[in-house]
């Protein structure tokens, strides 16, 4: 089976039972992407299909043939980090690491959604055109992301310089 | 897991053929639950086939109804214009579901065939009549903070957890259907059943039926309508009690009304006793108590559940109180 995985073309043989997740680690070796609860509930094995966010743990990685993955390990070009991964860093957005990759490709996906005008439940006014990317936003919006050292603080402030302002 | 096929439909008649073809074949969709359920082996399906290629489209007709895709998903149903300015209470209900990945991967479909999250039907050292009919029900006397408050039986008191079930319920939503026999349409409210003495039969849905499309009536009031929930937690925790409400009011006095409450039964639960209640009915707090109260008459509490009995009238009324502020 073919996928695109941070670009690159890439061909697989696997286990129908195997998920995204497995397939990333155990078959590419991109281990970037952790297993944490395996179901769903803390949001570490979060990745980019088609530039939208899915926990890969919940994915029949059958289910995404030909479709392009990006992970943690795809997020960096030449060189240089992505401005949320350097923005992690300047604002001590983790402490173990653990969830960070997930907590990554969460928060670029969920700035893509908010540049599509996709709402919350946060979001007071349905019919408005733009959303701003208020502090409760962000909150709500990552909540399929846990992060057990309690670095949230720093992680809403790197995702607010990163993709845009967010008033306290 | 248990080993399974692995098929794509590329439309429904495709698909009909293809789980009629082996026994214990399932549909899958975003596979958000049935993964899950698969990982535990409470579900063992022989075949999965996928039908993630069926229509997505999500149609605004001119006639103020809108007709949805069962493959669409549920974000992009959550985001789409017409559902936010027609039918807001269908858009928050789904938005206040689950994390913006599950959105993300979950269908329509899926989410209306959803399994219970009863934690003793997932926990296969524990008895479930759901998971295995006859068992008995470690619920009952057990932890059952998140159980069914109307509906029950004594076999089961599992709740069903989707919030945008709940939003389709009180839109008087109807389910189009195709499977080996033909097409046909059911009422979403008609299409979950009560547990009864048979908790593992949890839908009116013949073997083979596939869930193709879903319909919302036109109900021009529903512009203004709402969805609350109660949980334990502010964000990604399934319902204690929901509420989906739309009201129209004229001269302080309800016309028409349409509630539905999740997290309180083994289907979504429209509630009619309240909106009969209602009707032609000052739109007062008294009336919103009163409405309340004939709703959850027939409510019973266990040990841990009791206190949604309360929570779910104060939440009505919450909720009815908040709509017509908005309407007065």
């Amino acid at each position: 089976m073919n996928f695109t995985v941070n670009g690159k073309p890439i061909e697989a043989a696997f286990d129908l039972r195997t998920s995204l997740l497995d397939l990333l680690r155990d078959h590419l070796g991109l281990t970037g992407s952790k297993k944490g609860c395996n179901q769903g509930a803390c949001g570490a094995c979060t990745v980019l299909v088609d530039g939208a966010r899915i926990n890969s743990c919940l994915a029949l990685a059958v289910q995404y043939e030909g479709r392009a993955i990006t992970t943690v390990e795809g997020l960096a070009s030449g060189g240089v980090l992505h401005p949320l991964q350097q923005a992690f860093i300047d604002h001590d957005g983790l402490q173990c690491g653990y969830c960070t990759p997930g907590q990554l490709c969460a928060a670029i996906g969920m700035a893509d959604e908010i540049a599509r005008g996709v709402p919350s439940v946060v979001t007071a006014d349905l019919s408005a055109e733009t959303i701003d990317l208020d502090h409760d936003e962000v909150r709500e919006r990552m909540s399929g992301n846990l992060c057990r050292c309690g670095a949230h603080n720093g992680i809403v402030d790197a995702i607010a310089e990163a993709f845009g302002e967010v008033p306290a | 897991m248990t080993p399974f096929t692995f098929r794509r439909a590329s439309d429904a008649s495709a698909a009909i053929g293809l789980v009629g073809a082996t026994a214990s074949a399932k549909y899958l969709g975003g596979g958000t639950n049935l993964v899950d359920l698969m990982r535990e082996g409470v579900e063992r399906p022989a075949a999965l086939v996928d039908v993630t290629d069926l229509s997505q489209a999500i149609e605004a007709r001119a006639d103020g109804s809108i007709l949805i895709g069962a493959a669409a998903k549920n974000t992009a149903l959550a985001a789409d214009r017409t559902v936010r300015t027609r039918f807001p209470m269908l858009a928050r209900a789904i938005l206040a579901g689950a994390s913006g990945q599950i959105r993300n991967m979950a269908t329509v479909g899926g989410n209306i065939l959803q399994r219970t999250r009863c934690t003793y039907f997932y926990d296969d050292a524990a008895r479930c009549n759901k998971r295995q009919p006859g068992a008995g029900c470690d619920a009952i006397q057990g932890f059952n903070r998140i159980h069914a408050i109307l509906g029950a039986s004594p076999a089961c008191i599992a709740t069903h957890p989707s919030d945008m079930c709940v939003a389709l319920a009180a839109l008087d939503a109807i389910v189009h259907l195709e499977g080996p026999q033909g097409g046909r349409t059911l009422k979403l409210v008609d299409l979950h059943r009560l547990p009864g003495e048979y908790p593992d039969v949890e839908t009116e849905l013949t073997p083979g039926e596939l869930i193709t499309a879903v319909e919302i009536p036109p109900l021009p009031f529903a512009a203004r309508s709402t969805y609350r929930k109660v949980r334990d937690r502010a964000s990604y925790a399934f319902a204690l009690i929901s509420v989906a409400a739309a009201i129209d009011i004229e001269d302080g006095i309800v016309r028409d009304v349409r509630l539905a409450l999740g997290g309180v039964a083994h289907k979504p639960w429209r509630a009619w006793a309240a909106e009969a209640a209602l009707r032609g009915q000052p739109a007062t707090e008294a009336s919103f108590r009163a409405a309340a109260e004939a709703e959850l008459t027939d409510a019973t509490g266990l040990r841990d559940n009791a206190f949604k009995i309360e929570l779910a009238k104060r939440t009505i009324v919450a909720v009815l109180g908040e709509r017509a502020g908005e309407e007065a």
